[in-house]
């Protein structure tokens, strides 16, 4: 028994290590970089939860998806609205809407595509499903007057609580780490749950789980809907950092990126989209500008090899399969006993 | 009680007829073996009663109540399990997780979410790695069991969910003769809580284990009764001197 624990904790040890060093740089950095670098960093805080969203459905459930943008998207814009009509932005408000929003939006689109009993193409069918909504919807907003077209909209008013405005910096750094942090524990909490044992089986053998009595279709648009309301917030908070949006926040682009920072990270578990935006993002702010031309091919290929020798990500590299799938029980009987 | 009936099933895959108006009758308490030379339909009538493959007419009947319509999900709530030719364990998983996630199949989705552990479960799961010979190995992951151990550890799932009726295809394939022995052995203690649909080509264990018979013969049914009636039946001895 004794000597079962310490194994165990061994293995768990690699994983919480890393997520302890990210929240312990992410709590520190406002103290020790500019005013700029601070406001950089929110955004890239933001874009994590976008990031999360997409793991939770790929990495955890097993359903490919181009579509995480429309839910971070559709939040912000109407984020932008709501700011345009009201000229506020009560985070009491914001908070609610935007997950409401982002929910309201993924369920639709799984019942959509998820809600039949599908074989084994539905892998294919999600990913060009919501590759299609995601296209679409970047088009519809381009052409809509109402949204700004192609000039997008200002969001003109900084976010609130209470009589208490969130300004850009520190402010906002806060309320993005808090978020996210809230989020991530959640997140965290789920997935090491016993419903994560039933998602790791349903993302490796969706036939067999079914067998076993699990309902695929439910769990499918569950877990799609619960990962478009992070999208949603994501997208609301975005609106309210940059103060401006653009039709690009709802398409197919952001999309992928949302795919880039799981996949570099390491999907499957949920420190590694994390990992993935600030690097991504980090190196991108600081390369892009110095070899413009040079910088996209780089990346790509930094990627492509990544994807092909290190499926798991970065993440993958330092911490192994076994804990990142991670245990969900084990007997309580001392070893030797048998009956 | 008849817990299975299957009447005039028949399942065409394009031009070829895997099953051709096949009825067969399953009593709760008992094993049903169903034998028959390769190709000659066992695993699509296995495949069609978890619904996995959908017949092209006929009906199957479940504790007297028809499921064709319903879906792998709904069959397997009522209490049907089983273990495919094609091992499937979660090869990623541990061996205690993959029955862990097998027992609690009945929980709500909400009662999953709040649970780290699900101690209830415990005793139960210790005795089915006992049963199985798996106590020993409960950490590692499926992937490192061998093939015999992952039919045992599939077996265990299936029962994990405590159904009325177990289908089993082919379920002692590359087990050594204790083993087998050992799966005989806990399939007769089964039948008590879980009638059981067998398919084996080993004859002899099969004819050890099961109450009754059913010999598939080019999806047809040669003759189906009692061991003795299916042993001392001349058609069936012409299928096995001609096509085995
Ligand atoms: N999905 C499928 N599509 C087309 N043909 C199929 C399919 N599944 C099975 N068949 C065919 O149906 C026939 C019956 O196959 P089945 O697997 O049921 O036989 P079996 O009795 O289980 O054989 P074995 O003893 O080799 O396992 C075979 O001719 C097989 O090729
Ligand atoms: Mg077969």
């Amino acid at each position: 028994m004794a000597d079962c624990h310490s194994q165990a904790h061994r293995r768990g040890g690699r994983l919480i290590l890393l997520e302890l060093l990210v929240l312990l740089v992410l709590v520190l950095a406002p103290f020790v970089v500019s005013h700029y670098f601070t406001i950089l960093l929110t955004r890239f805080l933001i874009l994590a939860l976008l990031a999360l969203s997409f793991d939770l459905v790929w990495g955890y459930a097993g359903i490919m998806s181009f579509g995480q943008s429309l839910f971070f998207g559709a939040a912000a814009y109407a984020v932008a609205m709501a700011v345009k009509l009201t000229g506020s932005a009560p985070l009491i408000a914001v908070f609610p809407a935007t997950l409401a929003i982002g929910a309201a939006l993924a369920l639709i689109i799984a019942i959509l595509l998820f809600g039949r009993r599908i074989g084994a193409s539905s892998a294919m069918l999600a990913a060009l499903g919501t590759l299609t909504a995601t296209y679409i919807a970047e088009r519809i907003v381009r052409t809509t007057n109402v949204l700004g077209g192609q000039n997008g909209l200002s969001v003109p008013s900084a976010p609130s609580l209470g009589s208490f405005s969130i300004d850009l910096g520190v402010p906002f750094y806060v309320l993005a780490l808090l978020t996210l942090l809230a989020t991530y524990l959640i997140c965290r909490f789920l997935v090491r749950s016993q419903l994560g044992l039933v998602l790791a089986g349903l993302r490796t053998d969706e036939r067999r789980i079914a067998f076993l009595g699990y309902d695929v279709v439910v769990l499918r648009v569950i877990t799609f809907t619960f990962a478009g309301a992070i999208g949603g917030l994501s997208g609301g908070l975005y609106a309210l950092h940059e103060g401006f949006i653009a039709p690009n926040v709802i398409g197919v682009t952001l999309a992928t990126q949302a795919v880039l920072y799981g996949l570099f990270g390491g999907i499957g578990t949920l420190i590694g989209p994390v990992i993935g935006v600030i690097l991504i993002e980090g190196l991108s702010y600081k390369l892009a500008d110095q070899f413009p031309y040079l910088w996209p091919i780089l990346l790509g290929i930094l990627l492509l090899l990544l994807v092909i020798f290190r499926p798991s990500g970065l993440v993958g590299l330092l911490v192994s399969d076994r804990e990142r799938i991670g245990r969900f029980g084990t007997s309580r009987r001392a070893s030797g006993q048998s009956s | 009680m008849t817990l299975l009936q299957i009447a005039s099933l028949t399942k065409r895959f394009g031009a070829l007829t895997a099953l051709q108006d096949v009825s067969l009758a399953t009593e709760a308490g008992t094993i049903h073996g169903l034998i028959g030379p390769n190709g000659s339909g066992k695993s699509t009538l296995m495949k069609c009663i978890v619904g996995d493959v959908e017949p092209t007419s006929g009906e199957i009947l479940f504790e007297e109540k028809p499921i064709s319509q319903q879906s792998t999900t709904e069959r397997a709530r009522r209490g049907i399990g089983v273990k495919f030719q094609i091992t499937s364990v979660f090869e990623t998983l541990s061996v205690y997780d993959n029955i862990l996630l097998a027992a609690q199949s009945h929980a709500r989705l909400a009662t999953l979410a709040l649970s780290r552990s699900r101690g209830a479960l415990a005793d139960e799961i210790d005795d089915l790695l006992d049963q199985f010979k798996l106590w020993e190995r409960r950490d590692e992951q499926a992937a490192d069991l061998s093939h015999g151990e992952q039919q045992w550890l599939e077996i265990a799932m299936a029962l994990a969910r405590r159904p009325r009726l177990l289908l089993l295809d082919e379920p002692t394939a590359g087990m050594s003769l204790p083993e087998r022995a050992h799966t005989g052995a806990l399939l007769r203690s089964l039948i008590s809580s879980c009638a059981i649909v067998i398919v084996e080509h080993d004859l002899s264990f099969i004819r050890d284990i099961s109450d009754r018979l059913t010999v598939l013969d080019r999806g047809r049914v040669v003759k189906s009764g009692t061991v003795g009636e299916v042993q001392d039946s001349s058609e069936v001895k012409e299928v096995y001197l001609t096509r085995v």
